[in-house]
């Protein structure tokens, strides 16, 4: 794609080196000389009306969420996007999924394994290449039992290979025979976590994005969840993990992409979160500041900005 | 299970037994004289003194209102629902033979109305904002907002009178032997005041489904699917129709009451015999029998459509199943 080939060819980049606007990881890899997903200038945005206007004098005009945001996930490595609650993370999954409201105005490009996706091939990857693992058991159906709604209804494969399949899964997972009759209310948290992982894995994707995938857990929970993630990634998959938590995102992810007003303000290896030196931009540099560690100091241009940290 | 029968069962008793007296008090405070009514303004002016006693005595008039409620209410505990003054027939005979008409009339506009309401609804909420979902949406409110009789008096104008597809009423052709009737009679006949119960109807539930699936495709367990790779219409099919089906059969039994209610309106207008219009003819006639028998049949089968509702809840939705299976 950008890059030139014969350099793209000798694929990996030694630890925190720096390339089309990110450094790396030790697990960072190209495969087949590109980034498993690649999102470029991607601007999501809403028609509203003016809220600073008075009601009468209005007019519509277009609010951005996502605005100008670049990121990219390689094979191998686990991303953590990090931002505060409620600043649009959960759009940017949707985004790279394609599910867009619609009303919304998409710009930018994506690119999934090296090919450039739009609306109708973005559709044909979505359970097919690209697995989401939702936040919360509300994301499975209340009435459907849970065995079949991890089989799900794919065309891929004859629902005994789905069967078959299921099956693997959740034995590798210590998930109970028992567990297939049961409805999603009746799940426990952690049961539910591994029931969304296995439905994500059901379709072997190549590519994962996990959308808060720890709510309410604890850090050393939450870290032993996600290594559920580290052997997909270390399998040769790639992760997005999105998340507010910058503690947990240090502690499992080999790069980290800042995330704050809609766009990716850096995207570095974890490596240079050690000190804010090697930190570029001034936000970064403000969460590594916040983190307990390291005092939870608020310098200044984070409160300027008006977010939350994490 | 033997707690949930008998509770119901003394619910069930509770309600008729307020049904009847109320509908007692009601008659006795009716301004209609029965004697009045039913032998005509005519007879009544050239009838002797003697004779209008005789008939006041026939009609009960004179007697105290909790004296009738009492004889009422020890002969129909012996399972003797007492003879219709008005019909000169037993009030069992009676509302059997209307109750089936009018059960008949219920059933289909019922069915209908819950079929096409519940599809229009789904199609809308899916196609939300779309000219479909406009089109159904003006549909509703405009029926909401129609009385019924209003639009039987104008099925009838159109489709019986100008166009001459349908009779003009009854529930079977004029002048023929009971012997001689046939289904195709008496499916023909119940065309016109079926539909027009069940187009009002309809838009109860179209506009409650509507509202339900979009929150259903906006739920996460929608767009989870999607993210799976299910197109929209696989989704609704899946996971969408099992979650619209439970409220919605829930308030189509509930809505039994307002077709009940829609149905004394409808025969009226179609001259159709069934339980409405018998109750008419009763209330203006001061059958007190017949119409406390009708008042108390209709209840117990309101209350019928309820219970159903609620036991069909919980047959279906796991999470009551499992919880009542839990508590024993």
């Amino acid at each position: 794609m950008l890059e030139d080939g014969k350099r793209e060819r000798a694929h990996d980049h030694t630890q925190a080196e720096s390339h089309h606007h990110h450094t790396h990881a030790k697990t960072s890899h190209h495969v087949r000389g590109h980034h498993l997903l690649q999102v470029s200038n991607l601007s999501v945005g809403f028609r509203m009306y003016d809220p600073d206007a008075s009601f009468f004098s209005a007019e519509q005009r277009m609010s951005y969420v996502i605005d100008d945001l670049s990121i990219s996930v390689h094979a191998g490595e686990i991303v953590a996007v990090v931002g505060a609650s409620g600043s649009g993370k959960t759009l940017l999954a949707d985004s790279i999924m394609g599910l867009f409201e619609p009303n919304a105005e998409v710009r930018g490009e994506l690119w999934f394994d090296g090919e450039l996706m739009d609306q109708a091939s973005l559709a044909g990857v979505r359970g097919h290449g690209i697995s989401l693992v939702p936040q919360s058991v509300s994301h499975l159906d209340p009435l459907m039992r849970v065995g079949k709604q991890v089989e799900g209804f794919g065309s891929a494969g004859s629902a005994a290979e789905r069967r078959a399949r299921r099956r693997e899964l959740f034995e590798r997972y210590g998930l109970g025979d028992e567990a297939t009759v049961l409805y999603p209310h009746e799940l426990s948290g952690g049961m539910a976590r591994r029931v969304l992982l296995c439905c994500a894995l059901m379709d072997d994707p190549k590519l994962i994005i996990a959308d808060e995938p720890t709510p309410g857990l604890d850090l050393d929970l939450a870290v032993k969840a996600l290594a559920d993630f580290r052997s997909f990634a270390d399998a040769g998959g790639g992760v997005m993990l999105i998340t507010h938590d910058i503690e947990l995102a240090l502690r499992v992810a080999d790069r980290i992409a800042v995330f704050k007003d809609g766009a990716i303000v850096e995207e570095t290896a974890v490596a240079n979160f050690a000190t804010p030196d090697t930190l570029e931009h001034p936000f970064s540099k403000a969460l590594w500041h916040a983190l307990p560690e390291h005092g939870f100091s608020v310098e200044g241009d984070v409160s300027a900005g008006g977010d939350a940290p994490c | 299970m033997a707690r949930f029968i008998l509770k119901h069962i003394v619910r069930l008793a509770l309600l008729l037994f307020a049904v009847s007296v109320i509908a007692f008090l009601l008659i006795s405070l009716s301004p209609v004289d029965p004697v009045q009514a039913n032998v005509g303004q005519a007879a009544w002016t050239s009838m002797s003194e003697a004779k209008r006693a005789q008939l006041a005595e026939y009609w009960g008039v004179d007697v105290p209102i909790w004296q009738r409620y009492v004889n009422w209410l020890t002969s129909t505990l012996q399972g003797d629902l007492g003879t219709s003054l008005r019909y000169n027939a037993p009030v069992a005979d009676v509302i059997s033979w209307r109750a089936g008409n009018t059960l008949l009339l219920m059933a289909v506009a019922w069915v209908v109305s819950g079929v096409l309401g519940f599809t229009l609804g789904i199609v809308a909420g899916v196609k939300r904002g779309s000219i479909v979902d406009k089109v159904v949406k003006a549909y509703c409110f405009v029926l909401a907002a129609t009385p019924t009789f209003w639009l039987g008096l104008l099925f009838l104008m159109v489709f019986a009178v100008a166009l001459g597809w349908f009779p003009i009423g009854f529930s079977t052709p004029i002048g023929k032997a009971a012997a001689d009737v046939t289904l195709l009679d008496v499916a023909h006949h119940m065309v016109l005041p079926a539909i027009t119960l069940s187009v009002v109807g309809v838009a109860q539930i179209a506009l409650h489904t509507r509202e339900k699936t979009i929150d259903v495709m906006e739920s996460d367990y929608v767009r989870f699917a999607r993210a799976r790779g299910m197109g929209t219409w696989e989704a609704v099919r899946r996971h969408g129709l099992r979650n619209l089906a439970l409220p919605a059969i829930t308030l189509q039994f509930a809505s039994i009451s307002e077709i009940f209610g829609g149905s004394v309106l409808v025969e009226q207008v179609f001259s159709y015999p069934g339980l409405g219009q018998a109750a008419v003819t009763a209330a203006l006639g001061g059958d007190a029998a017949l119409l406390v028998a009708i008042a108390v049949v209709s209840s117990a089968f309101v209350f019928g459509g309820n219970l159903v509702a609620n036991i069909l809840y919980g047959m279906i939705d796991p999470r009551i199943r499992r919880g009542e299976a839990a508590r024993g």
